[in-house]
């Protein structure tokens, strides 16, 4: 997007082209409109590319949500809607206030421009001090991608994890300190324009701790409400402790049966079971459960008949929150927003951008382009959001 | 047309040479000039070195591959590790030539000199941008080149799991510069529909467009589309490798089928990105060293489009094998058999455009008929591959390397050796010797059909790709193939010789030294560094009929029946024009 | 498109045709439109619509993704290229997905047994344990 803003330090400007070329016209254009629907044209182009890119993800999930439905609908049941809620309500208003901005910047209100700009980035925090809560509560329990996922249903919130929440902080902390620093600096020297700039900044950096601390709020209040709902629904995920004590139950009546078909299995399991133990060879070692489990599975089915083949079922259902299953949807889910977030990230970067430019009230209605590309890109983030929150946090 | 001398009386039209301080090569100086040029030339020249270099590279590595299949139990990688020696060699070769030459070869050398010169624009729409992706492209190269000292790279440029999230080669590094390169690429794409879109002087209306220029237009869309799903794969191959996101690992629940999907929903339409900017290079040198019109202007123009769009369509030929549906691959092999239409339609229309030409059989004029005869030779075998049955027999052989090296090799490469010979003048502003030049092309196209014709019959034999050693039956045809492989980098020698020595010692170039009629030869050669003083007066880009053959000076002009602009006679009662008009 | 480019006629020197600001009562009314259906869409989550339930998720969130680009994205007063390229990457995306998806659909019980397919698949070898043992 820096390409469309005209510079004057562009390399041989000498050349002779009439000198009624605005500054803020680069020299290869003819016209402010040529300038700005060649800008246009670009960004949309650049939305394409973007909505191709997110396409694979999304096509992951959709291949992983037809083929195992039971896992979405269990896992989703970890997100907390009321989080995904606010974001969305959050993001919706920055939207509002971009569009805002573009106006601003098309009727040359500088002062609202920098109000809505600032506005826009306040929003943006917010939604990623909400998300930092999300994120770092998800890897204290151990959802967490299929090769680091280690979530136990019996011990769902172990009190021995790094401060994840402290580390995502951190970088936001620096720049707090850093801006504040820099406002008080630029008040004490006077620095007019340091000053305009510094002053909404450290209101956008604020604004990621007043994400955090709402995260923190809607969290607690969720938490227990949460525990307890889950608990009480058969169906739902956090049965898998008493589903566990099922499973166990049905492998132990199923023991002599075991005993029986193992001498199929023996041979190869043996050397199975010495692979199992090396840490790094996971899948032998889900292999070989599921191998125990569908032994145990067939052993109940001879032993008693039709009504235990449903046990056998429910048994395997439990699965749901293995690596292998629960951790691939938060893989979709960690993959999905993170690279939101990361835009999210990109869209701050040059929105502060556009806030300096602003301040500097560089914008006149020829040449808005800058605001208006970084609203559609705005936008555009805004809209993968809008399908990513029912998506994920809407499953039931 | 090309008789001789001009007819007497006629006005000619000729730009002349530039002054130094005009000449984009020298109007400005030091090193710091080329770093921070936002000149398309110069981006489109140092792209030109460093895709040269690119093809260095991976070119030595072809050569030692060869080299190693001389014998049957391999001659070069000898020891316990001969087998991952040379599978990080074949790999590097084919990722560095698809990633770092193919790709940015055409579009990005030739396209950044070319499009807004052929457009009669001043610069690209983004200038800046323009630079950015070139550096994006140097910065990925430099991954690759870090992945090959690190632990080399054994997976296949295609990168397939679950081999790639197992084996311990640098796969992170080598995906991350292709990401890098993706964006590079992206960005070009990006560039050149907004330039083609938005900066057409007057009069440049878009069926007046030289058909490099629909081409390029065509592979921009590609660009676009396509590479972003690349981004995401390679991204999630990462995020496999590293936290086992179990999407396309097997070992987590993934599949591996998976992708192969999304690999080749970016990777078959990328092989349109490697060979439509050929084909628009074609039509031009065609037409113009034939000196006649185009036939069939508007068909080409549309197959281009037509190309780029229905690319979307048949990724799954490549994985006829690989364990999907029966019913998707009938689909996949059905749609295959739709893209080769437009192919193939301007394959005739290069035909029927030479047919009854006064064809000048100068060096791009070889490369161009080169390109043909190749082209259709690796365009009719995808057909073979494309059918479903025959698919199952040659599939992962020598057969389909063959088949993709006629269209990247005998297609891609020497349309791209075809421009750079037609438009080496313009850029550089000297003459190369035609005789060199030819000797190139004959021996590139002799070479070239001896080391991958015999593949053909390897792999319709039976001998499979990727494998260090063969049985012996088949090593008369391996040490073919490799003579032919000496033969050809020889060649391609000889043509890199040919026109470093004409930078040197060659004869000044005139602004329009083969008769085109499209807007880069209006101006001096090499262009200015600002290419029209003013929007250029756009003509028919194949009308060659006031082009004329000037002896004395070696250049073609344009010449305007004489005219009188005053009429020195009083006006006579009939009006003028009425006997003007023939 | 190129046309809109090269007007000549002196106007875009001065005028500003080509700004189209948009009214604070359309942004404001689709910024309570699109809370609204968010509203809708968090609250038809405690209903369970059986089979729908992902057919509505998606149209409601279509017709806000609709709304923002209509207005918030100037798509309406944009120029019809623009709209038709961003419109036209979906088909693509379209495309990518069915395919893919449709293939893992069919092909997947080659390769992951479905619970359902599991009981009766094992309980054939353990007939013949059990047929053996004696
Ligand atoms: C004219 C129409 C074409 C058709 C019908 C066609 C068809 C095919 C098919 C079916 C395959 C898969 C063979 C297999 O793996 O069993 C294949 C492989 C390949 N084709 Fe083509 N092709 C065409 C043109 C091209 C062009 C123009 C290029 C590049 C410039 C190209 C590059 C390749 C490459 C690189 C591979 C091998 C990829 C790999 O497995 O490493 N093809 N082609
Ligand atoms: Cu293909």
């Amino acid at each position: 997007m820096s390409t469309i803003e005209a510079s004057p330090e562009v390399g041989h400007d000498e050349h002779g082209h009439d000198h009624d070329h605005p500054p803020f016209l680069a020299h290869h254009f003819d016209t402010p409109e040529q300038q700005f629907d060649s800008g246009k044209l670009g960004i949309w182009l650049f939305l394409v590319t973007e909505v191709l890119f997110f396409s694979g993800m999304f096509c992951a999930y959709a291949i992983f949500r037809a083929l195992r439905p039971e896992v979405f609908e269990g896992c989703s049941q970890f997100l907390n809607t009321k989080l995904g809620a606010i974001n969305t309500g959050v993001l919706l208003f920055s939207s509002l206030t971009m569009a805002w901005a573009v106006r601003c910047s098309q009727l040359e209100q500088h002062k609202g421009l920098v109000g809505t700009l600032a506005a826009t980035l306040s929003c943006a925090m917010i939604f990623l001090g909400v998300k930092a809560i999300e994120y770092s509560h998800k890897f204290g329990m151990g959802l967490l991608p299929a090769g680091l996922f280690f979530y136990d249903p019996s011990n769902p919130h172990p009190t021995e994890h790094p401060p994840y929440l402290a580390y995502i902080c951190a970088p936001f902390a620096v720049a707090l300190v850093g801006v504040l620093c820099w406002l008080v600096f630029s008040a004490v020297a006077g620095k007019k324009f340091q000053f305009a700039v510094a002053k909404p900044l450290s209101v956008v950096c604020l604004c990621f701790f007043v994400g955090v601390g709402l995260g923190m709020v809607l969290e607690s209040g969720e938490e227990s409400a949460d525990h307890v709902d889950t608990h009480a629904d058969p169906n739902g995920l956090a049965t898998a402790p008493v589903m566990l004590e099922v499973e166990k139950a049905a492998a132990a009546e199923a023991a002599p049966a075991i005993a029986a078909s193992g001498a199929q299995v023996s041979v190869d399991e043996g050397v199975l079971e010495i692979l199992a133990t090396d840490p790094t060879n996971v899948g032998v070692k889900s292999g070989l459960n599921a191998l125990e489990q569908q032994t145990a599975a067939a052993g109940t089915s001879t032993v008693t008949g039709d009504g235990e083949i449903l046990g056998a079922i429910t048994t395997t259902e439990v699965d749901v929150m293995t690596p292998t299953t629960a951790g691939v949807f938060f893989s979709i889910y960690y993959c999905m927003t993170g690279i939101h977030a990361i835009h999210i990230l990109a869209g701050i970067g040059v929105l502060v951008w556009l806030l300096v430019r602003a301040v500097r009230q560089d914008f006149n209605r020829q040449y808005f382009g800058p605001v208006d590309y970084v609203g559609l890109y705005w936008h555009l983030v805004d809209l993968i959001w809008i399908y990513l929150f029912p998506l994920l946090y809407l499953i039931r | 047309m090309s008789a001789g001398s001009l007819p007497s009386g006629s006005q000619v039209k000729d730009p002349g040479y530039p002054t130094p301080s005009e000449n984009y090569l020298t109007n400005s100086k030091g090193v710091l000039s080329w770093i921070f040029t936002l000149d398309h030339k110069r981006i489109g020249v140092m792209y030109l070195i460093g895709v040269t270099a690119a093809f260095a590279i991976a070119g030595l590595l072809a050569l030692l591959i060869r080299l190693h299949l001389f014998q049957p139990d391999g001659m070069i990688f000898q020891g316990e590790e001969a087998n991952n020696y040379y599978n990080q060699v074949f790999t590097l070769h084919g990722a560095i030539m698809v990633f770092l030459f193919i790709i940015p070869s055409v579009p990005a050398a030739l396209g950044n000199f070319l499009v807004p010169v052929m457009l009669g624009a001043k610069d690209v729409a983004f200038p800046r941008l323009n630079l950015c992706s070139f550096y994006l492209w140097v910065f990925g190269a430099l991954f690759f080149v870090s992945a090959l000292c690190a632990s080399g790279l054994d997976t296949g440029w295609t990168f397939y799991t679950p081999y790639s999230t197992t084996t311990d080669s640098s796969v992170i590094l080598a995906t991350s510069g292709a990401f890098i390169l993706g964006f590079s690429s992206i960005f070009t794409g990006l560039n050149f529909i907004v330039t083609i879109n938005t900066m057409r002087p007057p009069g440049m209306t878009w069926f007046r467009m030289p058909l490099f220029l629909w081409a390029t237009y065509a592979t921009s869309i590609i660009q676009v589309l396509a590479t972003p799903v690349l981004g995401i794969t390679l991204l999630l191959l990462i995020a496999e490798r590293t936290m086992h996101i179990g999407i396309f690992d097997p070992e987590y629940n993934g599949d591996p089928v998976t992708f192969q999907h999304f690999f080749w929903f970016y990777s078959h339409p990328a092989v349109y990105i490697m060979i439509l900017p050929a084909f628009g290079v074609i039509s031009d040198l065609i037409s113009v060293h034939s000196h006649k019109r185009i036939f069939g202007y508007r068909f080409i123009a549309y197959s281009s489009i037509a190309i780029a769009l229905l690319g979307f369509l048949v990724w799954g030929h490549h994985m006829f094998t690989a364990g999907m549906s029966s019913l998707t691959t009938i689909i996949f092999s059905a749609l295959t058999f739709t893209v080769s239409v437009p192919s193939a339609i301007k394959v005739f229309n290069w035909l029927a455009t030479m047919y009854k030409g006064s064809i000048s059989l100068t060096t791009p004029m070889c490369y161009a008929l080169s390109f043909i005869f190749l082209f259709t030779i690796g365009g009719l075998t995808g057909l073979h591959l494309g059918t479903l049955a025959t698919d199952m027999h040659l599939h992962d052989t020598y057969f389909v390397v063959a088949h993709f090296h006629y269209v990247m090799v005998g297609g891609t490469l020497v349309a791209f050796l075809g421009g750079v010979f037609h438009w080496w003048p313009k850029m550089f502003g000297k003459m190369y010797s035609e005789a060199g030049g030819r000797l190139s092309a004959l021996l590139v196209f002799a070479g070239f059909n001896l080391t991958f014709l015999p593949q053909f019959i390897l792999g319709s034999r039976g001998m499979p790709r990727r494998y260090a050693t063969y049985d012996p039956e088949f090593a008369a045809l391996h040490q073919m193939s490799t003579w032919g492989s000496m033969l050809l980098g020889f060649g391609l020698l000889v043509a890199l010789i040919v026109l470093l020595r004409s930078l040197k010692s060659g004869k000044r170039a005139p602004a329009n030294p083969w008769g085109g009629a499209t807007l880069e030869w209006e101006c001096t050669s090499p262009p200015p560094f600002y290419n029209f003083e003013r929007a250029p007066a756009v003509g028919d880009p194949y009308d060659f009929s006031d082009l004329e053959w000037e002896a004395d000076n070696e250049r073609y002009v344009k010449v305007e029946p004489a005219r009188e602009i005053v009429p020195e006679t009083q006006p006579e009662k009939e009006p003028a024009h009425a006997e003007d008009s023939k | 498109m190129s046309a809109h480019a090269h007007s000549d006629d002196g106007h875009s020197a001065d005028g500003h045709d080509f700004a189209h600001p948009m009214s604070v009562q359309t942004l404001l009314a689709v910024f309570f439109a699109l809370t609204f259906l968010t509203v809708i869409t968090v609250a038809q989550a405690s209903f369970d619509f059986g089979a729908f339930e992902v057919a509505t998720v998606m149209f409601i969130a279509t017709v806000k993704a609709v709304l923002v680009m209509a207005f918030f994205m100037h798509m309406l007063a944009d120029k019809p290229f623009n709209a038709i390229i961003f419109i036209g990457s979906f088909v693509f995306v379209g495309l990518f997905v069915i395919f893919t998806l449709g293939d893992s659909l069919m092909t997947s019980h080659s390769f992951e047994p479905k619970v359902e397919e599991l009981a009766p698949a094992v309980a054939e070898p353990t007939i013949t344990t059990v047929d053996g043992a004696p």
